[in-house]
């Protein structure tokens, strides 16, 4: 599902939660397992793990994407305590999840050799034969792309986040960011055009 | 080919240009077939990611994060109950459980408030039975502790704050919702083993969410 505003990114929300028939059932998951429920807890995670896993890996890459993970859905238990219920579950723990991936990415960046500004890194993929799927094709694209413009492109194109939160979040200006997204997006238009 | 506006293609097409700018963009466009296809692959890309599919990690997180918040997987509890448990000794494993949270009032108001005790005591002296679960809400005991706690949650209420007290309200009414659902269907099919154990779960919820509650109140008070 997506809310869209006329001049305002489409915010992505909880399809999950649509498809598992209406939000009673998770707000009942919530309560239980904020009182412990550990049963509860799980499902919660079943029903969000593959949304914040695919966030992750889009964010920060693959290799520690398990990691990072875990540790979301830990902090998540630990503060379910402090879940208001203002917005949906699964808005919240994307945020969290958001979070913990830029208090990572610090560490896991130092640890990343294939960083590169240059707007044709993805020419690195030219060659390559078409993928089965061209999802997976698009994306590893953006796993190529260099860190700032894949942040941004997630953040706003995939996720649905406005240019000012994503410049709070990332610590930039909106402006920026902007650049940031059409230089991905032209970065993608290329290697989709092979 | 890049020209003076191809930079600004993104802005116009997330609808951020102003007016003005929007409208020599406009007009550049209507002149302009390598800006026009420029837009029209930006938009591509932006349907495409727009309509990526999220997908599971390759292998399951759950058990790490199980063992990080010391919970038992639902996977491990089912193979557990495969192996040892019935429906019965389920609806008896209840209530001990009951018999468990009838301490915790004790404890947190039996000394001070007599009838709390003695349903206890009377609690501890009869046997209990391997009920069904659908006869729980008739049951006096499952009454009489959901009232002891709910009065001693009630005597402790001062001491959380409002925030606290909210939620915890809340997440009652939801989980009585879920015990009146599952009477109403009982009703419709009293032999489901399913629901009864639903409902005995839910009830045994209650129990344990009124029980932390009053915990918390009273470690406060």
């Amino acid at each position: 599902m997506e809310l869209t505003i006329p001049g305002v990114a489409t915010l992505r929300t909880d399809s999950d939660q649509a498809k598992r028939g209406g939000g009673d059932a998770e707000a009942a998951d919530v309560a239980l397992a904020a009182s412990g429920d550990g049963s509860a807890f799980e499902r919660l995670y079943r029903a969000h793990v593959a949304r914040v896993h695919s966030l992750i890996r889009r964010m920060i890459g693959p290799d520690a994407a398990d990691d990072v993970a875990q540790d979301v859905f830990v902090r998540a238990w630990t503060k379910l305590g402090t879940f208001r219920g203002d917005a949906a579950f699964g808005t919240w723990l994307h945020r969290l999840a958001v979070n913990v991936i830029l208090a990572r990415r610090t560490t896991i960046g130092t640890e990343r050799v294939r960083y590169d500004d240059s707007e044709n890194v993805l020419d690195g993929v030219a060659g390559r034969p078409p993928a089965p799927e061209l999802s997976m094709d698009f994306e590893e694209a953006v796993g190529r792309l260099p860190d700032g413009a894949r942040q941004v492109f997630v953040l706003h194109d995939i996720e649905g986040y406005r240019h000012e939160e994503i410049a709070d979040m990332l610590g930039i200006v909106p402006g920026t960011s902007k650049s940031q997204l059409h230089h991905a997006r032209m970065a993608l238009r290329k290697h989709l055009d092979r | 080919m890049k020209d003076q506006w191809t930079d600004r293609l993104s802005e116009y097409l997330d609808g951020e240009l102003a007016g003005s700018e929007r409208t020599a963009l406009e007009a550049h466009l209507a002149s302009c077939g390598n800006c026009r296809a420029t837009l029209e692959e930006l938009r591509r890309v932006v349907g495409r990611a727009r309509a990526l599919d999220d997908r599971l990690p390759t292998a399951d997180l759950w058990p790490g994060i199980a063992e990080h918040i010391g919970v038992v997987s639902l996977a491990a509890r089912r193979a557990r109950r495969r192996l040892s448990f019935t429906v019965p000794q389920l609806a008896a494993a209840s209530v001990a459980l009951a018999l468990v949270s009838g301490g915790a009032v004790w404890l947190l108001g039996g000394r001070t408030h007599a009838p709390t005790a003695t349903a206890v005591t009377e609690l501890g002296r009869r046997p209990a039975p391997l009920i069904n679960a659908s006869a729980y809400p008739t049951d006096p005991r499952y009454a009489a502790q959901v009232a002891a706690l709910e009065r001693a949650l009630q005597r402790g209420r001062s001491q959380l704050d409002t925030a606290t007290v909210r939620i915890i309200e809340k997440n009652l009414k939801i989980i009585d919702r879920a015990i009146r659902d599952a009477q109403s269907a009982l009703v419709a099919d009293p032999g489901s083993a399913y629901l009864n154990l639903h409902l005995a779960q839910e009830m045994r919820r209650k129990l344990e969410l009124l029980r932390e509650a009053a915990n918390l109140a009273g470690a406060r008070s």
